[in-house]
Formats: C-alpha cells, sequence, structure tokens
C-alpha cells in the first residue's frame, strides 16, 4: 500500500466516507472506490461489500480481487450522562463505536466525567435531529426521565438506528409505552425498544449493567438468534 | 472494522516515525478460521506487531513472511491451511484454512 492511499483511507475514515479498498493480488495493484472508477462488476462487488460490512474476495476476467469495504464506525448515542453511561462509554469504545453522550444537565456532562467523547449540552431532541441516527447507530437512553428520554426514543423511533434501548422497570416502560403510543407511535415500532435494557445477565452494579446492554448491542448488529426478554405489558389504567 | 482502521492508523503512525513497515490482510478464509476475511496485522522489520490475522497460530510465519516483504517490495498471497506443510509447523490447530495477503507500506 502506498502511503497516498493510506493517507487517503484516513481521511475517507475522518470525513466519515464510506469506500472500499480493492486490492488485486497477483501484483498488489490497488484503487479506492468510489473515489477511483471500477470496471462494473468490481464496483458492484464494492458496493455489496460496504452494504453488507463483509471483505471477501471476487474474481474477475481470471483475476483474484480482495474487495475491503471501510465503513465509518459505528456511532453510540447515550442519552443521560449518568452513572451506567460512566461505565458504557469507556467499554464501549474498544467495541469500534463512535460514542456520542446528550445531556443538557451541565453538571453532569463533564469532560471530567466522559473522556474521548463527544458531550452534547442541548436537549436531545434538537441533539438527535442533528446527529441523524442512521443504520449504523445504535441509541440506549439512560436518564429515567421521561422529559429527556422520550423526545430521544422519538427521533430515534422514526430512523432506522439498528438498536434502541432505554433503561427503566417493566412498570416504567409500560407507562413509556402508553406517552409513545400517543406521540403517534405504532406497536411495531414501539416494539423496537429494547427494555428492560440489556441481555439479562442479573445485572447489579453499574458496569454490569453496561456490560449486558453492550452485549445486547453487538447481539443486534451481529444478528444472533437470542431469546429477548418478555416485553413490558402496558399497565391496565395507563 | 474499527479494529482493522486501528490497525492502519498504528501503521501510518509507525511509518511517520521512521519505521519499515508491511500490512498483512485476510483475503479468504474457509472453516473454524478465528479472524473474519479483512483482519489486518501491522509488522515493522523492527519486530512491532498490531492486530491479528489469527488466533496467534500464524502471526510468527506472516510475520517473517512480511520480512521478505519489506526487503523486497514484492507482495506475497500466503495459504495456510490443515493440508499445508507449513501451516502444520506452524500449527494451525483450528482446523481452519485462510489465505493472507502481505504487502510493504511504501
Amino acid at each position: 500500500m502506498t502511503p497516498d492511499l493510506l493517507a487517503r483511507l484516513q481521511s475517507a475514515r475522518a470525513a466519515l466516507q464510506p469506500v472500499a479498498l480493492l486490492t488485486r493480488l497477483s501484483d498488489g495493484h490497488q484503487c479506492l472506490w468510489p473515489e477511483d472508477s471500477a470496471p462494473g462488476a468490481l464496483a458492484e462487488a464494492a458496493e455489496t461489500a460496504l452494504r453488507d460490512d463483509a471483505a471477501r474476495t471476487v474474481t474477475l476476467d481470471g483475476e483474484a480481487w480482495f474487495v475491503h469495504p471501510q465503513n465509518p464506525p459505528l456511532r453510540l448515542i447515550v442519552v443521560g450522562a449518568v452513572h451506567v453511561a460512566q461505565s458504557l462509554v469507556p467499554m464501549a469504545l474498544p467495541l469500534g463505536f463512535a460514542v456520542t453522550v446528550i445531556d443538557p444537565r451541565r453538571a453532569f456532562a463533564t469532560e471530567e466525567r466522559f473522556t474521548g467523547v463527544t458531550l452534547i449540552g442541548e436537549w436531545p431532541d434538537e441533539a438527535m435531529a442533528a446527529l441523524r441516527p442512521d443504520g449504523r447507530t445504535a441509541v440506549v437512553t439512560l436518564t429515567h426521565d421521561p422529559k429527556l428520554d422520550d423526545p430521544a426514543l422519538d427521533v430515534a423511533l422514526k430512523a432506522p438506528c439498528f438498536y434502541i434501548g432505554a433503561l427503566g422497570s417493566r412498570r416504567t416502560h409500560g407507562k413509556r409505552v402508553a406517552r409513545l403510543k400517543e406521540m403517534g407511535h405504532g406497536e411495531a415500532a414501539i416494539a423496537r425498544i429494547r427494555a428492560p435494557i440489556g441481555l439479562d445477565i442479573e445485572a447489579v452494579t453499574a458496569p454490569e449493567i453496561a456490560l449486558s446492554i453492550l452485549a445486547e448491542i453487538v447481539a443486534a448488529r451481529r444478528g444472533a438468534a437470542l431469546a429477548r426478554r418478555v416485553p413490558a405489558a402496558e399497565p391496565a389504567t395507563a | 472494522m474499527s479494529d482493522s482502521e486501528d490497525v492502519l492508523a498504528t501503521a501510518a503512525s509507525w511509518r511517520a516515525a521512521g519505521e519499515t513497515v508491511a500490512l498483512a490482510t485476510v483475503v479468504e478464509t474457509w472453516g473454524s478460521s478465528p479472524r473474519p476475511a479483512g483482519s489486518r496485522l501491522a509488522v515493522t522489520a523492527s519486530g512491532r506487531m498490531a492486530g491479528s490475522v489469527s488466533g496467534g497460530c500464524i502471526e510468527g510465519a506472516v510475520a517473517d513472511a512480511a520480512k521478505q516483504t519489506m526487503a523486497s517490495g514484492t507482495p506475497q498471497l500466503l495459504d495456510f491451511g490443515i493440508s499445508d506443510e507449513r501451516a502444520w509447523e506452524v500449527g494451525l490447530a483450528c482446523g481452519g484454512k485462510l489465505k493472507v495477503f502481505v504487502e510493504a507500506l511504501s
């Protein structure tokens, strides 16, 4: 790989630009799709590889090419700069997530409590709308406060996030479901929310809860067949 | 992909520090290979390593090949598998097969 190509790969990553590195295995010739043009079949393979986020070797006119997708990092948006978030954030970074923490309460969202992540001190609805969550984004709400969690969930449910999780008991979630219905969300959309959040590993401490949340996020990302928790029932008197 | 991106960043910083660097990438796997296609290992002539292309079974052999590539500038496509004598030597205990592309960063 030439230093020039390496620099282009790194600037594509910094600009959150999905690119595919194409390598001809016979001689190591390389190009970067779509910046460099590629013959139709190779461009198609690059597109597929980026969509599946999976590298593969393809043969074109008797030549083997390695098609290596370089997608922008996965994103994790955490609403609530709370105690669990302090455990969640440092565990999410080595898993490859670019992490953003949203909390308008100045005392919580401080650099001292959260290093190496983007902190946003705005209201979740505005902050979430600006972040434009996509199919490579996971959203976790941790505040327990409907004023903060609900607007974030409202935006998340309208976006193709691959994971939406909300901290709170079944009872809390039941009330939340009722509120989200009033906001106009249908049952199928609301069922996307993982609540109670996290895999059922009997987590007690903040780091244990963070671990169960991240394990559930990885499982969702990888399409693992996991038994989901029994969904929370809506309270009889909403 | 993020861990392989970190390998690239590490490789870039090594090169900026004046090291000679080679990159190894898993380009194909069959059976129970521990690391998927796209996994990267960066190696320097001075013996530093970052990332991985297996669970540790073939890193030594790949680093040796990388040293050749750093010296010659010619990329290599390495085959590792249970039917491969060389793989027996380095012990690919998982029983998988994989191909690793080795190139100089220059």
